[in-house]
């Protein structure tokens, strides 16, 4: 096992924080450009993934075309379900939230991981084609089997777990500069881009991928949590399918909605990982 | 079949606050949920969770607030059992690793909130509900408490006595989403609703898809009354686009409403002279409408929120969701721009009748959450008041399903025979289309809990095999669409009488209409149309109920404002409005508000911010 830790650096990765930047761009430029709030007679057109185990014509995987009426403001989201209510009661997909929060509706958008429901259609090349998560088995249309990835977030053992705990009226202090380190990984809410994303995880079945990773990381980090638990958590994300199957490609960080720093957050376990290996020279 | 000891549907903070709770009591708990646990709709709220906490801060203090905001529609024993344990509750949340925003000495932070006498609504940034329902979620796994996800529940198992409150509940009847099986639950100790709301049924709207009031229908249809379903809470501040929620913690922080002339109305238009923009959220929501409707809005649609004076570092400590919010669902730069806001259909004070330990009239059935009323928020919820409610009567609920005794309750539960019936001229007739045979769920006389799940089961079986063989008919969505439409016409946050019965008689054509539904998809693999048709019938239950208290309550209170009633009538209506199905026609009664609890005794007072 190589206990090197790789560069982080790597130019050629847009960070989210441009890529955000970009997308605002373009969407005021494309909102200046149409002034009237339902733009008259002109639609977006779907291109969207269909398949069901049990409907003989369906069996073969296609897909169909959607023209849904455009307008201000709307998300993949809005036009998925809108083709649906409008010409295709049997398209599939989950959502719910429709903000972003729930993490359901991470789909394959133009070729990338994105959630639909905060994806902007203006800010996608038409036809949008829409597909289920990659590297998912496929239940119907946009529809993937996620056990697999729940699996692999359990399998961390996700949750807080320090060693003693103060009387029932009492706070465990926690200083605001590690909640700091710790805040953006508890945005996670599990929607799958990253595990999606990534070449190793696809390759790897057993790898744990960036969730489940960020999600050891939280704990791991946590000041509240003790040694003993600390070194636990380690072993568990030092194991044969964890930090080290990691090739920073940051395919992960650049999908994640949360803008969580995914890659970066592996690297510093691999750090303390070197850390904690050392100490036992 | 499934079996369990208890049986919790809904994943949501009052789902797993409950499973957790039954669990800590030795039972062996499942949570039946139609969405995956983090799915649910807890992860969307923003703003906060109250708790007197501080030294300075009491539970007498948090009870107050929360009967005065309730406009005196709230009973005292449910609201003493809150505000004293609420502080309990969010200490053991974040001894399970609950991460708060921290103050510089390592303590949780609080701040201020709507309606509230002291800044007491501890928070983690503006995605308070996301973490909440995360924190609860790993406890749940923590303990390998049985998760069915994406298990959509559609009926219970109830016994079939003529009286309610002699039925029992034994389980109930879900399908498996993903490869369409229908399958029975049995629960040896108790069956628990924690569905959440039902913002479906209107068009504009803070809550999930996925709301669409399930629990409240089937506790309804099942005979268990539903109380105070006119009392429903509309925010102040929702994108006009989506109705994706500006949280109230703006507001808290000191941001300010203006209309199109720049003024900030809430001052100089008198409507809350005192606390401004933190008035409680009825009194915001209409001084908006009002400024739209004379002309002063923007757009005749919405009126600004802004918060650029409070700064970006400020902003970006404490709300930077709502920044992201703005820019992905609005297209606004809200740190350079005021967002354009206006109120939307939040939340339900009403519900499922329960007293405070979750129990409902039928033996073995519970509720807790938004689904359920205990009466708590009364006639109006403060902001930051319904997460606590999850946790205090979840975890009572799942206690007391397990089996500890939590003594004699004070709030009664269940039709009485000498209630007061409600004399209402309805419009048209309500509830069921067709006469009623076989509700609730078992046959007559059927005693073995097995038995009345199976009969329970067999009865779906038959209901869903018809639904998918009918090769025409209404979709769903038209039928959907029109509810939403009267809802939002008629019974939103302005009220008047020949309004309501046109809601009225609206939702009884869709009723007929729905008699004739069908499901175009034929497939039983991840059937969602299947699904929203099922559930299209809860937002039928939930949008006739709701009108129809509206009729009923011929005054103005808390969220329910009556064109023609403009006073409070405290001598008349400080009483619940409640509703029995009886097998198909809704009867309308009436229940005493208690004012009285252990250690408190209220008196209405006028409400003024
Ligand atoms: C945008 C927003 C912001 C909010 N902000 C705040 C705040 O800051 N502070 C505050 O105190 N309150 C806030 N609220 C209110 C509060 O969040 C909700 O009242 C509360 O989260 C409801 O929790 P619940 O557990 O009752 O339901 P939910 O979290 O909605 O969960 C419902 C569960 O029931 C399941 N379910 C539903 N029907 C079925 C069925 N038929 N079969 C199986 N499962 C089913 C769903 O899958 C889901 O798991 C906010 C609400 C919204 C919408
Ligand atoms: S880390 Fe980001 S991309 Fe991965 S599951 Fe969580 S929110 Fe989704
Ligand atoms: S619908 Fe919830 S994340 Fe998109």
């Amino acid at each position: 096992m190589s206990t090197e830790t790789p560069e982080t650096e790597d130019s050629d990765v847009p960070d989210p924080q441009t890529r955000r930047l970009k997308e605002k761009e373009t969407r005021k430029a494309a909102k200046e450009e149409a002034a009237a709030d339902v733009i008259e007679g002109e639609t977006v057109e779907l291109k969207v993934f269909r398949y069901d185990p049990e409907i003989a014509d369906k069996q073969e995987p296609r897909f169909d075309t959607f023209h849904v009426p455009k307008f201000e403001g709307m998300t993949v989201l809005d036009a998925l379900m809108d083709a649906r209510d409008r010409y295709d009661p049997t398209l599939t997909f989950r959502h719910s939230c429709r903000q972003a929060v729930c993490g359901s509706d991470a789909l394959f958008v133009n070729g990338r991981q994105r959630l639909a429901c905060k994806t902007q259609t203006v800010d996608l090349d038409e036809p949008i084609q829409i597909e289920p998560l990659p590297h998912r088995p496929v239940v119907k249309d946009l529809v993937v089997d996620m056990e697999h990835f729940y699996d692999q977030m359990r399998s961390v053992e996700p949750f807080f777990d320090p060693d003693e705990l103060p009387g029932p009226d009492q706070q465990q202090l926690q200083t605001p500069e590690n909640r700091e380190q710790v805040k953006m990984s508890t945005r996670c809410i599990w929607c799958g881009a990253c595990m999606s994303s990534c070449n190793i995880a696809a390759g790897d079945n057993q790898y744990l991928g960036p969730a489940a990773l960020n999600k050891a990381y939280r704990f791991y980090f946590d000041e509240r949590e003790g040694e003993n638990r600390q070194e636990e958590r380690l072993k568990i994300v030092e194991e044969e399918h964890g930090v080290w199957r990691c090739q920073t490609q940051f395919s992960c960080t650049e999908v994640c909605p949360k803008d969580i720093p995914l890659t970066e957050h592996i690297q510093a376990l691999k750090r303390e990982a070197v850390k904690n290996n050392l100490k036992f020279w | 079949m499934y079996e369990h000891d208890v049986l919790v549907v809904g994943g949501g903070g009052a789902g797993l606050r409950a499973a957790i709770a039954a669990h800590e009591e030795g039972a062996d708990v499942a949570i039946v949920s139609k969405i995956h646990p983090v799915r649910s709709h807890t992860g969307a709220a923003e703003g906060g969770i109250n708790a007197a906490l501080q030294e300075d801060d009491s539970w007498e203090d948090h009870a107050y607030d929360t009967m005065k905001g309730s406009d005196y529609l709230a009973d005292a024993p449910a609201v003493e059992t809150f505000a004293q344990t609420s502080p309990e509750e969010v200490i053991q949340l974040e001894h399970w690793g609950m991460p708060f925003s921290r103050n510089e000495d390592g303590t949780v932070m609080q701040r201020p909130f709507g309606g509230l006498s002291y800044p007491r609504t501890t928070y983690a940034g503006a995605e308070t509900g996301h973490h909440l329902l995360h924190t609860l979620y790993e406890q749940v796994v923590k303990r390998g408490i049985d998760v069915y996800q994406e298990w959509f529940v559609t009926r219970l198992a109830v016994t079939d006595e003529e009286d309610p409150e002699d039925r029992s509940a034994h389980g109930f009847v879900a399908i498996d989403v993903k490869s369409g099986e229908v399958a029975g639950f049995k629960a040896r100790n108790g069956v628990i609703l924690a569905t959440g709301g039902a913002g479906q049924a209107y068009d504009h709207t803070t809550n999930a898809v996925s709301l669409t009031g399930d629990g409240i229908s089937m506790a309804y249809r099942a005979g268990v009354p539903i109380e105070d379903m006119e009392m429903i809470q509309f925010h102040p501040t929702t994108l006009p686009s989506t109705g994706v929620l500006i949280t109230e913690g703006v507001r808290g922080e000191g941001g300010r409403l203006f209309n199109s002339e720049g003024e900030r109305f809430m001052f100089e238009y008198g409507y809350a002279t005192n606390d401004g923009e933190l008035a409680s959220r009825d009194v915001v929501s209409r001084a908006e409408l009002t400024e739209v409707n004379e002309g002063r809005g923007i757009n005749d649609e919405y009126v600004y929120l802004d918060m650029r004076h409070l700064g970006e570092e400020r902003i970006m400590d404490r709300l930077e969701n709502i920044v992201h919010l703005a820019e992905d669902f609005e297209g606004v730069n809200a740190l350079e721009e005021p967002m354009p806001v206006k109120p939307g259909q939040h939340y339900m004070m009403g519900g499922i009748e329960t007293n405070e330990h979750g129990q409902t009239c039928i033996d073995g059935l519970y509720a807790a959450g938004e689904t359920a009323c205990v009466s708590l928020h009364g006639a109006n919820r403060l902001g930051g008041n319904a997460l606590p409610d999850l946790f205090v009567f979840g975890a009572n609920a799942g206690r007391h399903a397990a089996g500890v005794d939590l003594g004699d309750p004070m709030i009664p539960v269940g039709p009485d025979d000498d209630a007061e019936r409600a004399d209402v001229d309805w419009p048209v007739e309500p509830g069921a289309v067709e006469p009623v045979v076989e509700e609730p769920a078992a046959d007559g006389g059927v005693t073995d809990p097995a038995a009345v799940v199976e009969t329970a089961v067999e009865a779906e079986k038959a209901r869903i095999d018809e639904l998918l063989s009918r090769e025409d008919g209404v979709e769903h969505m038209e039928i959907r669409k029109k509810v939403q439409q009267a809802m939002t016409e008629w019974v939103n946050v302005f009220r008047e009488e020949e309004g309501i019965k046109k809601a009225l008689k609206e939702i009884r054509e869709a009723r007929e209409m729905y008699s004739d539904v069908y499901v175009t998809d034929k497939s039983r693999t991840f059937n969602t149309d299947l699904q929203h048709t099922l559930e299209t019938e809860s937002v039928l239950d939930v949008a006739e109920s709701i009108a129809m208290g509206a009729l009923a309550r011929t005054e103005f209170r808390g969220a329910h404002w009556r064109k023609e009633h403009q006073e409070r009538k405290d001598d008349e209506w400080i009483k619940h409005t409640m509703l029995s199905w009886n097998d198909g026609e809704p009867e309308m009664w009436y229940r005493p508000v208690l004012l009285e609890g252990e250690d408190t005794e209220w008196e209405p007072k006028e409400r003024s911010y």
